[in-house]
């Protein structure tokens, strides 16, 4: 490989072909998903023993099962003779995955159990050397990680900083937990890296998402005027990084006292109607409302306000998104159908939001085919309110592209390691 | 016409849109959604009418799934609000659509309204691509005083359950 990846990011801006050379896009794929920490799974989606769900390591397929006593596995989906895909469910519950082609048949934790006419092997085969390959796989607080690499640093070293606001996020359980509920999935022809940076964009928010403001009361409308609250971007390094819009909503736990917003009475009517206490269905009503920050959690997921966002590389030039809707495990049913609602809303591919986001997008792919000695700017920011951030973190105002800075300094760190 | 069609209830049958005017009304929503005409659209609901386009097949509560659309008659108006508006990007303009509706089957014929199921095929242009989508869709329609209403469309997309791209109209 020829190019020198440091030439390609500056501090404050990329160059253009980051987005549209396909020899780059080959070493990220290596350089970077095939050796960090993907998102591969929220623990609910294994939920018990026996359970798997299928999901990506950057390209690669791959099979999360939950074993008997309870250990998480990442297999890859690719049968050990002759290559067959052994599970092609999106999940389910299975004690074994028999591969369709000739039936090898392997256990949930990837050992091979049974090849069938094993004597056609003479004494040549030793099904121990013929696991479906197993990925290191880490868990921290329901979000599951793999990683082809067995000698980067433990999960929970990786997110440092972020550990705290993912365990904020978490509070949308709202004492039950989190669950996740489904998923809209949904591709743009365009490069990941568009979609990273768009977590922690909130300049283009009052922009793009104009009607989806358009089509709230107006109690709600002012919540989501994200540039207006004194709102930050925080740097929480090895590119992670948090967003902050709505300080009120980061704790939801917290002002448990203020009224009950205009567009959830209804909801809070309908939990003390069932006998639920004051306290609780203001409790479930708050964490109903989602979060007030984006997470992004470097290189492909983010805890976005009320959801989680996944990406996926396609191709240079084709993402594929899942904006998984969460609710409480256990939870009222009405409080999560009141979620479901309000995913529906903006996200997915006829959300009032996602569509335009994915249109921006789009249009930032093509026009990249133009000026591929032109930088993508992402010098954007001033100071962030006083004593937001953490000590010792580079912060910015809500709108400043200080997450983005952050993506791809991890970016440029991973490229040229 | 396919002639296998499930049974039909006919003994309540009296006051039901015929089949002919049911597809004929069916033919007349596809006509409007592809020219646009948004505005017309919304008066051929009834209040209690939900368009529904779902992420999984085979559903039978959508409340408590997760759908691509489960609008009520105040998301429909917002969401044609938001359409016509001219600043969605995706929307202003769209993606230019030309679909056909066919292979009608009626499913349940009550009193004063029939259900049918049909084949939706369609295909979208923009920006220098075109692509073709197919949906299976379910069609509640009422007579009414005022004329046939439709009072539940279900449009399950042959792949709901995978990925689709951007979509800034309305199926
Ligand atoms: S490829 Fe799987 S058993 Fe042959
Ligand atoms: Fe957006």
């Amino acid at each position: 490989m020829s190019t020198d990846f440091a030439t390609l990011v500056r501090d404050d801006r990329v160059l253009t072909p980051m987005y549209t050379d396909e020899a780059i896009f080959e070493e990220e794929m290596d350089r970077i998903f095939k050796s960090t920490w993907v998102w591969v799974a929220h623990a609910s989606d294994v939920p018990a023993g026996n359970t798997f769900k299928t999901s990506w390591v950057g390209r690669e397929p791959v099979i999360v099962t939950r074993d008997k006593q309870g250990k998480i596995h990442t297999l890859l989906n690719r049968c050990r003779h002759r290559a067959a895909s052994v599970c092609e469910k999106r999940k389910g519950k299975a004690s074994v995955f028999v591969c369709p082609y000739h039936g090898w048949s392997y256990d949930v934790d990837g050992t091979l159990r049974k090849v069938p006419h094993i004597n056609g092997y003479g004494e040549g085969l030793d099904t121990a050397d013929y696991s479906l390959v197993s990925l290191r796989t880490e868990e921290y607080n329901g979000m599951i990680f793999a990683t082809f690499k067995d000698d980067i640093q433990p999960l929970v070293d990786f997110l440092g900083p972020a550990k705290k606001w993912i365990d904020l996020f978490m509070k949308q359980g709202g004492g039950y937990g989190v669950k996740t509920l489904g998923e809209h999935r949904f591709r743009f022809p365009g490069n990941w890296k568009i979609q990273l940076e768009n977590t922690t964009d909130a300049y283009h928010f009052p922009i793009v998402h104009k009607t989806f403001l358009d089509s709230l009361d107006p109690e709600a409308e002012n919540v989501f005027q994200v540039l207006a609250h004194g709102g930050w971007v925080e740097d929480l390094g090895n590119g992670h990084s948090v967003m902050v819009m709505i300080p009120d909503l980061i704790d939801l736990e917290e002002n448990l006292d203020a009224p009950i917003p205009q567009r959830f009475e209804e909801l809070a009517k309908e939990l003390a109607a069932e006998g639920m206490p004051d306290e609780q269905v203001r409790r479930v009503v708050r964490a109903v409302g989602g979060s007030g920050f984006n997470l992004n959690l470097f290189p492909n997921v983010a805890c976005s306000m009320a959801f989680f966002r996944v990406l996926r590389p396609i191709e240079v030039n084709e993402t594929e998104i899942m904006h998984v809707a969460i609710g409480m495990d256990g939870g009222p049913d009405a409080a999560n159908r009141m979620r479901l609602r309000l995913h529906e809303h903006f996200q997915g591919p006829m959300g009032f939001g996602t569509p335009d986001d994915a249109e921006g997008w789009e249009r930032v792919q093509r026009g990249a085919r133009a000026g591929q000695d032109l930088w993508i700017m992402v010098n954007r920011g001033v100071d962030a309110p006083e004593g937001v951030a953490a000590p010792g973190h580079n912060a910015g105002d809500v709108s400043a592209e200080t997450g983005m800075r952050a993506a791809y300094q991890m970016w440029k760190r991973m490229m040229t390691a | 016409m396919s002639t296998i069609a499930e049974p039909l209830n006919r003994s309540e049958a009296a006051a039901a849109p015929s089949l002919q005017d049911a597809i004929q009304f069916v033919w007349a929503e596809a006509d409007m959604l592809d020219r646009l005409d948004y505005k017309a659209w919304l008066p051929l609901w009834t209040e209690n009418g939900r368009y529904i386009v779902p992420t999984e097949r085979d559903v039978s509560d959508y409340d408590d799934r997760l759908n691509i659309v489960n609008d009520d008659a105040e998301m429909r108006q917002a969401r044609v609000k938001r359409l016509l508006s001219g600043f969605s990007m995706s929307s202003a303009p769209p993606a230019r659509t030309v679909r056909t509706v066919s292979r009608f089957v009626p499913v349940a014929v009550e009193d004063g309204a029939i259900t049918l199921r049909a084949a939706m095929i369609m295909v979208e242009y923009k920006y220098e691509r075109m692509r073709t989508m197919a949906a299976d869709v379910v069609y509640r329609i009422v007579s009414t005083a005022d004329g046939l209403k439709l009072d539940r469309k279900i449009v399950t997309l042959v792949n709901c359950d995978d990925y689709q791209h951007g979509i800034g109209y309305l199926l």
